[in-house]
């Protein structure tokens, strides 16, 4: 059914249908919308049987969710942001226990300074939580993938993350094509426990492992995020099978076919950027895309086989490895190890800044131009950190950073103290 | 002649077993056919108080729920001796997830069990001090105030034992732990009001309440019986001692849960909706001393430079609990408990022709007036 | 379980394969201890072990009495004149009171009685013919041991009625006559041949001539200790012994309207009492020294005190005669003895009362090879025999304690050295357990209970009657008083070593009474089964390793 509908109200339509029996929120924004539309069916009775259970913290809503999962019931919860760290604990203990919890992140910054807009901070944080990580490109795609998710964590035993831009996605209103309940049924089998907490047949989850089998246990964990691999094209070819549209999969290029330059990107922002490729194409510039819709497991060789036969890359990243550089421009070097293809990292549209295409025609000309350096940061304001840095050379005691930089802005008046 | 009543059976309800009742109302733990859920193997110290409580929580909950019945267990010392890899020693459906997580596990538990419609097997949560005062307490109030149907059962032994003894929010005053070592001006752990969490469970009001030893088996296993009577969130805070944490011999760790009742410096009551309605008196009374001195975790306070003024301290604490909860007479002072009955613990003696009815009794024991 | 995660999930109890046995430095051994009550029993009986059964009432109650008699044939009479030193030496005494133990003992005593619970011989015959002399406590019970153990066994009597002090030495009103008529008549209906007035005036032709195999000699100490008192001739002196017996046999003698007893034992309460019930106003003990040396019984003379019998310390009979006694205030020296002070004084006294203990008539010994006789007592060895062998004695007329259980005891011990002599296989009761202390109790797991005190004849109606001044206890009294036992030393199948065990390593071997075992594969020695069983029967023992 196709309908004029918000991100979030997709998801939870799309979760909905897939049947949760337990669903466990806490409230963060940008994710709140999709919980407030699963709370509304589980009280009109539309989604039975289900518990919403409203939590104190994300570190219970994670916690709730395993136990949950642990006796036989299909899991749920949503998070962004603060709240996805602090259940990074559990999340670690979901994926160590391999329960096939499913969750929406509705990727925002992390603070200090807090802020709610998008990036990917959050969940790039825990990229090697274990989770599987999928990142929605669209609102259907979003809606898409968690249909696929539960059939993926389910089929492994292993948690599922699913990415999608907040506000960006979760608060746009885009036309999206709403799948029926009994095409989900279809598609989703009943969930299978691998283990389970039953006192017919009582098992010990979640024991002490030492030193002897400590190490296989996580090499066993990424075993099976190797068969993910394996699994995600499949499941996203019987979707598209049953659905009639394409979604997930681990990677997607976008007229790559030929292409000298290729631009990298995670979840939204490709939108943009297809755009402009677009426009540089009927320039005649050999540009292209490629989109990572599985950030983990890791597809490294669908990633180098796309990448492979072009000479530039640009890693368009929402987060990065302070310090160091981009992350997601990290794992494509590693892909490319050996080839003669320059990567460049470029970290932009943090704590929401808006990626423009103005800013990437820009950004690309530089590229094309040979301009563009290993890392560099798009639209960052360049005046206002050299101000800053040269304040702290100065001496004295500069105070915090964003303090110093929003009263720069003009943002916080300047006080007396 | 006068008749003499038969109020007592030699050895009367305090024992396990005692072969003068009929076989129904041994206690859990007296009979043959009892779960063991935490079973022999396990690599819990010598004379360990929470191994013990452990079993005599879940036989008896096993009991009540004729097995039906899962446990989620927070992250220490019981979720560690009990299950380092390849043994386990429970024989129920246990899960550890994280030390500070086991009543938002159980919620989930319970949660599963609803949305299944299995609503029969119920669900316990349990940690230890630590876990629960400290960690896990967040997820315990989530646990009380949503209304849960979760028992969770806190296994005090006063500190993080685990990790080697360090002070917790359920450390009592001059207790000596290796982060308050007996040195400098105010040796051991400060004196504080503490974190009592049955009183705090019971400003949640939820339906359960209560608090017991190791050392009174009966009580114990009445008071599990009937929480699992009982939907939604309950709790049941047990004392049990640590021969390794309190320096104290492994054979006196009942003992040392009988003399900290005794004592008054732990009351042993029952509340239901935020109300006491129940207590069990002080049979014995002695001074705290009795108590202290069995543990090395306050020899700072004897010794060549005894500090009578901190054992006054401590004294003070006790028979302020006696004059709260009522230890000693039939009528509590009504210092700020709420609903406190007074005499419950007064049962009226049964004639020969009681003899089944011990645990009638027991339960108008902890009934209490209204 | 394959399909299980490897190592997150494991089986349920698997950790029974950990050994945590291994840990162990000491180890809980199961015990039996001497509870204080048997060991200060002179009849050696299991008190614990009968009061066991009683606990149980209903069918319990013919279980402990059948295990009582196997050390005792008398409940009944023990019940009542026992003195009850294990009353004195039971723990429970430092708890509240010490367990009536002899009321139970009366009560079980009562009930085989009323209900005609019997014996049977327990062995085959063995051929052997024992003679015994006397049916006193002591005859009488080794007469009982020795024909439950398959001899025949023939008892002399000098007297015209069994029972010896039983009958002629304590009061009915403490000692029914039908009560001890019963018990003595169940030791008959084992076999046991009992001739009376048959007074033997030597033992070894008694014994050719009956064709005995061994002797068992117990003719008491019937022969009243005198002291010279001068007297004039109107002076009534009698001697207790007489006195008593006389109130069996024929008329009882007048004794006036004020008597004067003169002694501190027993026997001289017995006789104030006596006078009492026989119309004397007045009855006066006169003794020497103070109350607190008094030999009798404390509740003897408090009994005596409640019935008027007047008290007169630290006096001596001076002089008797007219109707008067002068009597001499006495004093004690520095280490306790009696020394004369010099004051007079004259009370009035109908007639005296001599109670200063007996002798005894050891007549039938006379020229017996091998006896040794020593303050006017026959000295025996730990199996109760004389110096010479087949003749064993014992009661008041060896050296010990002159009481009824005293005498019961020796019987029984000479009655199983006997047997062991007889089949040339000496009776070797091993070794004594240790001794179950008070410390070594955990006293928190009895119920408080206060004694049952055995309803009394009030003190008024006692005075003019022999009815019996000490009531039974019924039936639930009985149970009540029965459960108060903490079963020193020896385990009542309470569970909680069962209970307690933090690592489950105490297997319970079935239904109570069967008890229980350590499992060593994963006892870690921690001790708490020993410092929580209440009764003291868990101890630790170091390993050897």
């Amino acid at each position: 059914m196709l309908k004029q509908e918000e991100g979030s109200q997709a998801v939870a339509h799309a979760v909905a249908m897939c049947r949760p029996e337990v669903i466990c929120a806490y409230p963060i924004s940008p994710q709140t919308h999709i919980v407030e539309g699963l709370s509304d069916r589980v009280r009109r009775g539309d989604l039975s049987p289900c518990e919403f259970v409203s939590v104190e913290s994300e570190f219970a809503a994670m916690s709730v969710a395993i136990g949950a999962s642990a006796a036989g019931a299909r899991a749920y919860t949503a998070t962004a942001s603060q709240g996805l760290l602090y259940m990074a604990e559990a999340l670690y203990n979901a994926s160590g226990l391999g329960l096939p919890i499913v969750m929406t992140v509705a990727n925002r910054a992390i603070g200090a300074p807090i802020n709610i807009w998008n990036d990917h901070s959050d969940s790039m944080s825990q990229r090697d939580s274990g989770w599987i990580q999928l990142y929605a490109e669209s609102n259907q795609e979003a809606l898409d993938l968690h249909v696929q998710a539960f059939k993926l964590a389910e089929e492994l035993s292993l948690p599922v993350m699913v990415c999608v831009d907040g506000f960006i996605l979760t608060h746009a209103f885009e036309r999206v094509d709403l799948p029926a309940q009994e095409q989900v049924d279809a598609f989703l089998p009943a969930f299978e426990p691998r283990q389970m907490l039953d006192p017919a047949d009582p098992v010990t989850i979640g024991a002490m492992v030492g030193p002897e089998a400590y190490f296989e246990v996580k090499y066993l964990m990424h075993a099976k995020q190797l068969d993910a691999l394996d699994r995600i094209p499949r499941i996203a070819s019987e979707f598209e099978e049953a659905f009639g549209r394409s979604s997930g999969g681990l990677v997607r290029g976008y007229r790559t076919e030929d292409a000298e330059t290729i631009v990298v990107a995670l979840g939204s922002v490709l939108g943009t950027i297809e755009d402009v490729v677009d426009e540089l194409r009927e320039q005649g510039v050999k540009i292209g895309a490629l989109g990572i819709k599985c950030f983990r497991p890791y597809p490294l060789d669908e990633v180098r086989a796309a990448l492979a036969r072009a000479g530039r890359v640009i890693v368009l990243e929402k987060a990065w490895a302070i310090g160091v550089g981009g992350i997601v421009g990290q794992n494509v070097r590693l892909a490319l190890s050996g080839l003669p293809v320059s990567v460049h990292d470029v970290i932009a549209g943090l704590g929401g800044r808006p990626i423009t295409k103005r800013s990437l025609r820009a950004l690309f000309a530089d590229a094309l131009a040979d301009r563009l350096g290993p890392l560099s940061f798009l639209d960052l304001k360049r005046d206002v950190v050299e101000r800053e840095l040269e304040r702290q050379t100065a001496g004295g005691r500069p105070g915090p950073h964003a303090e110093n930089i929003l009263k720069e802005l003009g943002v916080v008046a300047a006080r007396s103290h | 002649m006068p008749h003499q009543q038969i109020k007592f059976y030699q050895a009367g309800s305090f024992v396990a077993g005692n072969r003068l009742l009929p076989p129904e109302e041994r206690s859990v733990q007296a009979r043959m056919d009892r779960s063991n859920s935490l079973t022999s193997g396990h690599r819990a110290c010598q004379g360990c108080g929470e191994a013990l409580g452990a079993r005599y929580v879940l036989d008896a909950a096993m009991r009540a729920t004729e097995g039906k019945l899962i446990a989620a267990n927070a992250t220490g010392c019981l979720e560690v001796f009990s299950t380092p890899y390849p043994e386990s020693s429970w024989r129920l459906p246990w899960i550890h997830s994280l030390f500070g997580n086991a009543p938002a596990v159980g919620t989930g538990v319970a949660a599963a069990l609803r949305a299944k419609g299995r609503e029969d097997v119920r669900v316990i949560a349990q940690g230890g001090d630590g876990g629960t005062v400290d960690i896990g307490f967040a997820c315990l109030s989530g646990l009380f105030e949503r209304g849960d149907d979760v028992l969770y059962v806190c296994y005090d032994n006063e500190a993080y034992m685990n990790t080697g003894v360090q002070r917790s929010g359920a450390t009592p005053p001059a207790a000596r732990t290796s982060t308050t070592k007996p040195v400098g001006p105010e040796p051991g752990n400060a004196f504080g009001q503490g974190k009592n969490v049955p009183l705090i469970a019971m400003a949640h009001e939820i339906p359960y309440v209560a608090t017991a030893t190791v050392a009174e088996l009966r009580d114990l296993e009445y008071k599990v019986e009937r929480a699992m009577e009982i939907r939604g969130p309950r709790y049941i805070h047990v004392f049990v001692p640590c021969p390794f944490g309190w320096g104290s011999a492994s054979r006196d760790t009942i003992r040392l849960a009988r003399l900290v009742k005794e004592t008054g410096l732990f009351p042993v009551f029952e509340a239901v909706n935020g109300e006491v309605v129940g207590v069990s008196k002080i049979r014995r009374p002695v001074p705290v001393e009795e108590y202290l001195k069995l543990q090395r975790r306050y020899a700072h306070l004897f010794g060549d430079d005894p500090r009578d003024d901190v054992i006054a301290r401590l004294q003070e604490l006790a028979d302020r609990n006696i004059r709260r909860f009522g230890l000693l007479t039939d009528a509590p002072e009504s210092a700020g408990l709420p609903g406190h009955a007074g005499d419950a613990a007064d049962a009226p003696p049964a004639g020969v022709e009681g003899e089944s009815n011990l645990m009638r009794m027991l339960a108008e024991t902890h009934r209490g007036a209204q | 379980m394959s399909s299980k995660p490897f190592a997150i999930t494991l089986d349920v109890g698997s950790s029974l394969a950990n050994k945590t046995g291994s840990w162990r430095t000491e180890r809980a051994v199961y015990v039996d201890r001497m509870p204080p009550c048997n060991h200060a029993c002179p009849a050696g009986e299991n008190i614990q072990g009968w009061l066991y059964e009683a606990e149980e009432g209903g069918d319990g109650y013919e279980r402990a009495w059948r295990r009582l008699v196997e050390d005792n044939p008398f409940p009944a009479i023990m019940g009542r004149v026992c003195y009850h030193p294990c009353e004195s030496a039971c723990n429970r005494g430092q708890l509240d009171e010490a367990v009536g133990i002899h009321s139970v003992e009366r009560f079980l005593g009562d009930e085989a009685i009323r209900r005609g619970w019997r014996l049977e011989r327990a062995a085959e015959p063995s051929g052997k013919r024992v003679l015994v002399v006397g049916a006193g406590p002591s005859g009488l019970s080794a007469a009982y041991h020795l024909a439950r153990l398959g001899h025949d066994v023939t008892i002399h009597e000098s007297g015209p009625m069994a029972g010896g002090m039983m009958r002629f030495g304590i009061p009915r009103y403490r000692l029914p006559r039908d009560v001890l008529d019963a018990e003595v008549q169940r030791i008959l209906d084992l076999g046991v041949r009992l001739e009376l007035d048959k007074k033997v005036t030597d033992v070894e032709s008694a014994m050719r001539e009956g064709g005995f195999d061994a002797a068992f000699l117990a003719v008491g100490a019937h022969l009243s200790k005198r002291a010279y008192i001068p007297a004039g001739e109107s002076a009534h002196v009698l001697d207790a012994v007489s006195l008593l017996r006389s109130m069996e046999e024929g008329e009882p003698p007048r004794l006036g309207r004020r008597v004067a007893v003169y002694g501190g034992g027993n026997t001289a309460m017995d006789v104030a009492r006596t006078a009492r019930r026989l119309g004397a106003e007045e009855a006066v003990v006169v003794y020497r020294r103070t109350r607190e040396r008094m030999p009798a019984h404390d509740f003897e003379v408090e009994e005596a005190e409640e019935e008027g019998v007047l008290m007169r310390w630290l006096s001596t009979i001076k002089e008797a005669g007219d109707g008067r006694i002068v009597v001499e205030r006495m004093q004690l020296d520095e280490s306790g003895f009696p020394q004369p002070t010099g004051e007079l004084e004259e009370l009035e006294a109908d007639s005296v009362v001599l109670a200063l203990g007996q002798d005894t008539d050891l007549s039938l010994l006379d020229g017996v090879s091998g006896i040794e006789v020593e303050d006017g007592v026959v000295k025996v060895g730990p199996d109760m025999m004389t110096g010479h062998e087949g003749i064993f004695a014992g009661g008041d007329m060896v050296p010990d304690e002159r009481t009824v259980t005293v005498g019961v005891g020796h019987g029984k011990r000479a009655a199983r050295h006997i047997d062991g002599w007889l089949r040339a296989a000496p009776y070797d009761p091993g070794p004594r357990p240790e001794l179950a202390s008070f410390d070594m109790l955990n006293t928190w797991y009895y119920a408080d209970a206060p004694r049952t005190e055995q309803p009394m004849l009030e003190a008024a109606r006692r005075q003019g009657t022999f009815d019996e001044v000490v009531a039974g206890l019924d039936d639930a009294n009985a149970l009540f008083e029965a459960r108060r036992c903490l079963s020193c030393g020896n385990c009542f199948s309470c569970d909680n070593c069962y209970g307690v065990c933090p690592d489950n390593a105490v297997l319970k071997l079935g239904e109570p009474g069967e008890r229980y075992a350590i499992d060593l594969d994963y006892c870690k020695g921690c001790g708490i089964c020993v410092a929580e069983c209440p009764s003291g029967a868990i101890r630790m023992e170091p390993e050897t390793i």
